[in-house]
């Protein structure tokens, strides 16, 4: 039981620095304004205002969070253990009777706390509106919206957590984060895409192949969770036709997402060796 | 929870063969040394000479290429490394601690991971003169005090065991000196002390024993008299004389009847000459002092400094192999 003590001595350690340093609130309010803007003028190019289906909101609100969720988490984590390390403190807190995995794990807990307050919080004014408007149908759909878009974040923190790990100078982890964030969520769609048109008249990579590729990136994994799981996002995207049905289980994709937050812990224990 | 380490004969620290291979450089190579318990033992050294390593070696921070680290008879990172590590005090060199914290959050974050009463922290922070200072976050303190509050976290569950990194970094002179008085005070208590600094002058007066690192070995090793003694590191004598005509005197005079070794060692300046003297010519270099007569107003016999020491090791000690 040491073991679970110093692992919550070290994450209520750092869930009190990023309270202190106003980072939940910031990150709160940023999500709040956002949630709000997209669910009251999200139609508005349609010559509506206001709330108008729960399946239009969570597309929306879907593309925001594919670009916010990711960015925030990975400049939260990045300097976890590389900046301790360049302050001297690291040496300091692995001279104490703590394990290399129990002060990953704190530090991890920590921060996934940090993150999935302010997530929550920015998203729990919209589940109010949305109670009001839909009832609990709305709000169920909402809630399945909102564990996914955590879950993303602790995907994208547990490989912010192995940057820090990996990255011998802060500037440097700063750096592979920002690339890590192009690359899962700007590039990596463009290159299925390609390879999709490459390859249409059926190429090595076609069909579900292509579709299990999607499962490499959380961000992905995060837009086939929330639009597989609604019947209308499926006909309205007229993706049915190319992800395989497997694809469609919520529980399934669940499990790939934590996959994708033990895997890189799991790598960050093995590279940080003393 | 220091009771947890049992009283044994084994030295504080004892080190068997140990050495580091970083690629094809050879960061400590094959170190033996025993620390007794309550002894404050210096290591110096050059930039790059090892000492770090050798540190974080001895702290279980970093895994030795070959031989042995032994805290108090039993290995670093053993099965019981906690209670060993509970038993440790460690100030690294230049270590910045969290900005949002306070000076007592601070403490108290470190108590519990050491498995340390929480109703220690309070004291120390009086201990180490920062008991206002208590309730602000470290963002607003200064070098020295944010060094003292590093004394304080390692001092934090009465380790047996002190590991200093350049403590001194930052302090006043008033600081620094009561920083070595508290040293004495934990030394009485049985406590034993690692420390490095690189101001010399400073450890020379206040260590038991002290080892000079150069390229991952251990150089030289003992008291500061004994390494004086090893070394054959002659004395310095200053004269001090009546007029400039005296000082021309003198150096004829010493010029004549020159001893083996005896010669100005920094040549004629304000009336006064300088000599280096070997030790065994000290009383024969007083008597030629005394021929003087009253042209020699003062006379001063100063031991060679722990930096003449350092040194006199020669280039391969001070510089990077």
């Amino acid at each position: 039981m040491e073991a679970a003590r110093q692992i919550l001595t070290l994450a209520a350690k750092e869930f009190r620095e990023r309270m202190r340093n106003r980072w939940v609130l910031a990150v709160a309010l940023v999500f709040t304004l956002f949630s709000l803007a997209i669910t009251y003028f999200g139609g508005s190019a349609q010559g509506q205002i206001g709330p108008r289906s729960i399946e239009f909101i969570i597309a929306s609100l879907v593309s925001l969070v594919i670009y916010l969720i990711p960015l925030i988490a990975l400049l939260l984590g990045f300097d976890a253990v590389v900046g301790e390390r360049e302050r001297g403190s690291l040496d300091l807190l692995l001279a104490l009777p703590i394990t290399r995995l129990e002060l990953l794990l704190g530090k991890y807990l920590g921060l996934a706390a940090a993150l999935s307050l302010s997530t929550l919080s920015g998203f729990a004014l919209v589940a109010g509106l949305l109670w009001q408007q839909f009832g609990w149908a709305g709000l169920y759909h909402y809630l399945g919206f909102v564990l996914s878009a955590l879950l993303l974040g602790l995907a994208f923190l547990s490989l912010a957590v192995l940057l820090s790990v990996l990255a011998r100078e802060r500037t440097r982890a700063s750096g592979l984060a920002i690339a890590l964030w192009f690359f899962f969520v700007l590039v990596f769609d463009l290159v299925l895409l390609g390879l999709l048109v490459a390859g249409a008249g059926g190429g090595w990579l076609a069909g579900d192949a292509l579709a299990y590729a999607l499962l490499l990136n959380p961000a992905d994994v995060f837009r086939i969770l929330n639009i597989f799981s609604l019947e209308d996002m499926r006909t309205l995207y007229g993706l049915g036709t190319l992800v395989p049905p497997a694809m469609a289980k919520p529980w399934l994709m669940g499990l790939v997402m934590g996959v994708w937050i033990v895997l890189p812990l799991a790598l960050a224990r093995w590279r940080f060796r003393s | 929870m220091t009771s947890t380490i049992p009283a044994s004969d084994s030295p504080a620290i004892e080190l068997r063969g140990l050495s580091k291979q970083y690629g094809s450089l050879r960061a400590v190579d094959g170190v033996d040394l025993r620390v007794q318990r309550g002894e404050i033992f210096g290591l110096i050294g050059h930039n790059g000479a090892g000492k770090s390593t050798l540190f974080k070696m001895m702290l279980g921070l970093v895994a030795p290429s070959s031989g042995e680290v032994l805290i108090q008879g039993r290995p670093i990172s053993g099965g019981d490394f906690r209670a060993i590590r509970r038993g440790l005090g460690y100030l690294p060199e230049n270590v910045v601690l969290y900005d949002n914290l306070s000076g007592l959050e601070t403490l108290q974050f470190f108590a519990r991971l050491k498995g340390a009463a929480a109703a220690q922290c309070q004291p120390l922070l009086e201990q180490v003169g920062l008991a206002d200072a208590g309730h602000r976050p470290l963002r607003e303190y200064s070098k020295g005090m944010r060094q003292r509050l590093g004394f304080a976290q390692a001092l934090l569950g009465r380790p047996q065991l002190l590991f200093l990194d350049e403590p001194s970094n930052g302090l006043d002179p008033q600081a620094i000196r009561d920083f070595y008085r508290s040293l004495q005070a934990l030394r009485e208590q049985g406590v034993t002390v690692l420390i490095t600094s690189h101001i010399l002058a400073e450890l020379q007066e206040r260590v038991d024993r002290l080892a000079i690192m150069a390229a991952g070995r251990i150089q030289a090793l003992g008291t500061v008299q004994s390494l004086r003694e090893q070394q054959q590191a002659p004395l310095h004598i200053e004269l001090s004389l009546a007029s400039e005509a005296d000082v021309l005197f003198a150096s004829q005079l010493l010029d004549k009847q020159g001893l083996p070794g005896l010669g100005l060692q920094h040549g004629a300046q304000d009336r006064r000459l300088s000599l280096s003297c070997p030790r065994e010519h000290k009383m024969a270099a007083l008597a030629l002092a005394t021929q003087l007569g009253s042209r020699l107003l003062d006379l001063k016999i100063l031991e060679p400094s722990l930096e003449d020491l350092f040194f006199g090791l020669g280039d391969a000690a001070r510089r990077p192999a």
